[in-house]
């Protein structure tokens, strides 16, 4: 559990960083979300929606970058960044222009 | 009863649940806690058709059976208890169409559990707004059960559960999923270990405590016995059935469930934009915050006099006719008095939970809470403490109880742990009445300083929580997990009669709880003061009588008397006039002396009752504490009031009144009475700016509320943090008001 908890707490160290993540994305773009490992997300959140293959897309972001507020599946919650920065995605470009 | 239907009502939250439970039993409801543990239990009856009776039980609102929280496990712990009282002959499982894909993973997993179950889908009025199409006959052969397509908006489709509910016995009860496929091997040994238990229930059983906040784990029974798995194992699991049963969802609803993209979703998108703008969305927040208050303050004065008039009436009603006597006494100086100090917040209250409740059936709470997140979090404290902060100005215990949402044990415990320095309704009638004393009149900025001091005090009171919270956040050693989800629901008109429900019902057990405490506190306040074993006390009348006729009496009971004859002087004059009736010089005379031996005889009946309770028992116990809370400028009787608000502190004023109301003859009101206290020792008024000052502040601070504790017990499962909050915060307040009286003074 502990291992968890710096896994959480440090969101933006080494493998992360380079990858494209929920948090990366801007107000209106959209994503398909990649494979992850699951067991560093709340069953909460997958229960929410949030699974490999879905699509993401930011709604809004709050002052300060945090929370932010996603529509995942259908599914329209907001979670913290540093649950985003675990959430890796596809880019979907034809969402650029919104 | 025997014959009635157990009926669970189970949903995801924001799902319309509690309005379908509405529906189905009109005013026919109780709410209740399960025992042991706070969860609210709403219950009620509900008649079907062909003279069947159902019992519904309203459950917690839950994602899923994979329980996180006390709230969830409740359902969880009934629907695996088959010799559960409540346990339910059938689910019907409150959906909502927008949010049908993820509510029924819910129903997925009910339905695998082999209980009846019936999909009720909710807002179909939206539907055609949100282009949603949907195959019913289709949706349930798939799922194996029968569809009530419901609109609690609109009424309809209600009558569709109750004959569904009516029909149960001919649902289906075969389980739409194995879910057994996510780790074959695993359950397989299960099921030879267990040969006789249901795989599913059992996996639940197995599962039940993996997600769990550590303070609310539960043994259910040990498992350790037969689980081959470890914990993480056991959470990568549940989360592959998850994945698993959304498969299953999505096969079913490309077939059934059509929502035409082009439909119009603009009027969600564009309230977030302004609600949850980073300049709006504050501006926003903040107009609401002070519209609340301001209903609060001004609004609820008027229906506030009228029942401080309603009792004093009340009380004076009760001396008139009933005979004269201990008992009369009691009702009129003791219970009335006492009662009608807590009535009096009924409309405060009311409001106030008439804006939460609106804030939240809207939705708008939820964007309070991301707005509030970020900023909260340097306090160790989380954007979901913002509600439990807001519900604390009305009353401390629904605002632990609202604690549950937040998912993180440090955040959760702190915010229960500081929620009691928000000023609660309770402080409000304290703040007012001594502000009205101690408070000079007067504006700045068009400001009464009155109104400045008043929001000075809630200022304070947010401060203390705050400021203790970082604290908290940097003592406190807890590792707990970080999750921070939240659903953002769609805005919703609030349906009037849920807001007046919740507020009629929350209303009501706060003057219940809270009258109880205060009826008993009153008739002990009362015994009390008017018992007493010394001779004093004993030989009162006499020795009052030698006093008067030496000294003659104090200064405030000669103005008083001159005050009330001139009074009555100028209603005869004004009776004279209007009936047209011309007294003589003499009859005048006779009046205006028979008047003042009247008034002589009731303020010496009232310095004999003065006398007999500074000589009664609690005479005697006030001048014990007088020496602790001298310094703070206050004589014995405020030393009593403030040692009797422990309990609870809107007891305060109700003390007072029944300290002041022994011998008063109840046409004073009892700002009156308090501005005419004299401190015996300077001779100078009792309540002054420094006294005043120094009650103000530890009142703002001091943790007065059993009820309050008994909650903090009950959700921390300990004694440790009310026992703490009761002594950190009653040490601090005493000091704060030691320090402003000795500057002030």
């Amino acid at each position: 559990m502990e291992k968890e908890q710096r896994k959480i707490q440090k969101p933006e160290s080494s493998s992360v960083k380079s990858n494209l993540t929920i948090a990366h994305l801007k107000r209106g773009q959209k994503g398909i979300i990649k494979e992850f490992a699951v067991d560093i997300l709340p069953i909460k959140l997958l229960e929410l929606g949030c699974l490999p293959g879905n699509e993401v897309e930011l709604v809004q972001v709050a002052p300060l970058n945090d929370p932010i507020y996603i529509n995942v599946n259908g599914s329209h919650i907001a979670i913290r960044r540093s649950v985003a920065l675990q959430i890796e995605l596809e880019l979907l470009e034809d969402s650029l222009a919104s | 009863m025997s014959k009635s239907i157990n009926v669970a009502l189970i949903g995801n939250p924001n799902t319309g649940k509690t309005s379908v439970f509405n529906q189905l039993t009109g005013l026919k409801q109780k709410v209740g806690n399960y025992p042991g543990i706070t969860v609210e239990k709403k219950e009620g009856i509900c008649k079907l058709p062909r003279g069947v009776k159902a019992h519904i039980l309203d459950l917690p609102g839950t994602y899923s059976l994979n329980t996180t929280s006390l709230d969830e496990s409740v359902v969880v712990e009934l629907l695996l208890n088959k010799n559960d009282k409540d346990f339910p002959d059938v689910a019907v499982v409150i959906t909502d169409v927008e949010n049908l894909k993820r509510n029924l993973l819910l129903f997925t997993q009910i339905k695998d559990l082999k209980i009846p179950a019936i999909l009720v889908i909710n807002m179909a009025d939206r539907m055609s707004r949100k282009g949603i199409s949907l195959d019913i006959p289709l949706l349930e052969e798939k799922l194996n059960t029968k569809i009530a397509l419901v609109s609690t908006r609109k009424g309809t489709g209600v009558e569709r559960i109750k004959e569904l509910i009516a029909d149960y016995k001919s649902l289906s009860i075969s389980p739409v999923l194995d879910t057994t496929v996510i780790a074959p091997e695993y359950f397989d040994s299960l099921r030879e270990t267990f040969p006789k238990e249901d795989l599913y229930k059992l996996w639940l059983v197995i599962t039940q405590d993996v997600n769990f906040t550590p303070i609310e784990k539960k043994h259910i029974a040990d498992t350790s016995s037969f689980t081959t798995k470890s914990k993480s194992e056991l959470k990568r699991l549940q989360q592959k059935e998850t994945i698993l049963r959304y498969q299953f969802i999505n096969g079913i609803l490309k077939q059934t469930y059509k929502v035409d993209m082009n439909a119009a979703k603009g009027f969600r998108a564009a309230l977030d934009k302004i609600l949850t703008h980073r300049i709006f969305g504050y501006l926003i927040f903040f107009l609401i915050l002070l519209t609340i208050f301001q209903a609060i303050y001004d609004w609820s004065s008027y229906p506030m006099d009228m029942i401080d008039a309603f009792f004093a009436n009340a009380s004076e009603w009760v001396k008139d006719t009933m005979p004269p006597g201990v008992f009369t006494n009691l009702i009129a100086e003791g219970v009335l008095a006492g009662i009608g100090g807590i009535v009096i917040f009924i409309p405060q209250i009311a409001f106030l939970f008439l804006f939460i409740s609106l804030l939240e059936e809207s939705g708008y709470m939820s964007r309070v809470v991301f707005l509030m997140d970020r900023i909260m979090r340097p306090f160790g404290l989380s954007g979901k403490s913002v509600v439990p902060l807001i519900s604390g100005t009305a009353c401390a215990i629904p605002a632990i109880m609202a604690t549950r949402t937040i998912e993180n044990w440090k955040e959760r415990l702190i915010t229960i742990l500081v929620t009691p320095f928000t000023t609660c309704s309770a402080r409000l009638p304290i703040y007012l009445i001594i502000i009205a004393l101690v408070i000079p009149d007067g504006r700045f900025l068009g400001l009464s300083y009155q109104a400045l001091t008043l929001m000075f005090m809630y200022f304070i009171g947010f401060a203390a929580s705050l400021g203790s919270a970082m604290i908290l956040n940097k003592i406190l050693k807890i590792n707990s997990r970080s999750f921070f989800v939240m659903e953002m629901p769609n805005y919703k008109m609030p349906l009037l009669k849920n807001v007046a429900y919740t507020v009629v019902e929350k209303t009501k057990s706060f003057v219940v709880g809270a009258g109880k405490i205060i009826l008993a506190i009153s008739i002990i306040l009362w015994f009390l003061g008017s018992n007493g074993f010394s001779d004093k006390f004993k030989n009162a009348e006499t020795i009052i009588d030698t006093k008067l006729k030496a000294e003659g009496f104090s200064e405030y009971n000669q103005s008083r008397i001159e005050e009330h004859l001139a009074a009555y002087k100028a209603t005869l004059k004004n009776g004279e006039e209007k009936n047209n009736l011309r007294l003589t010089t003499r009859g005048l005379a006779d009046s205006l002396d028979r008047k003042k031996k009247e008034l002589v005889q009731t303020a010496e009946q009232e310095e004999i009752a003065s006398y007999k309770l500074e000589n009664s028992f609690m005479g005697y116990m006030g001048k014990a504490i007088e020496p602790i809370v001298r310094p703070l400028g206050y004589d014995w009787k405020i030393g009593i009031a403030v040692l009797t608000s422990f309990a609870a502190r809107e007891v305060f004023v109700g003390t007072l009144a029944t300290i002041y109301s022994v011998g008063n003859d109840g046409e004073e009101t009892i700002k009156n009475r308090m501005a005419a206290e004299v401190d015996p020792i300077t001779k100078k008024p009792l309540f002054n700016l420094a006294s005043g000052v120094s009650l103000l502040l530890f009142y703002a601070f001091a943790m007065q509320c059993m009820s309050t504790l008994a909650i903090v017990k009950r959700e921390t499962n300990t004694w440790k943090w009310p026992t703490m909050q009761l002594v950190f915060m009653s040490a601090f307040a005493y000091l704060v008001a030691l320090i402003a009286y000795q500057i002030l003074k």
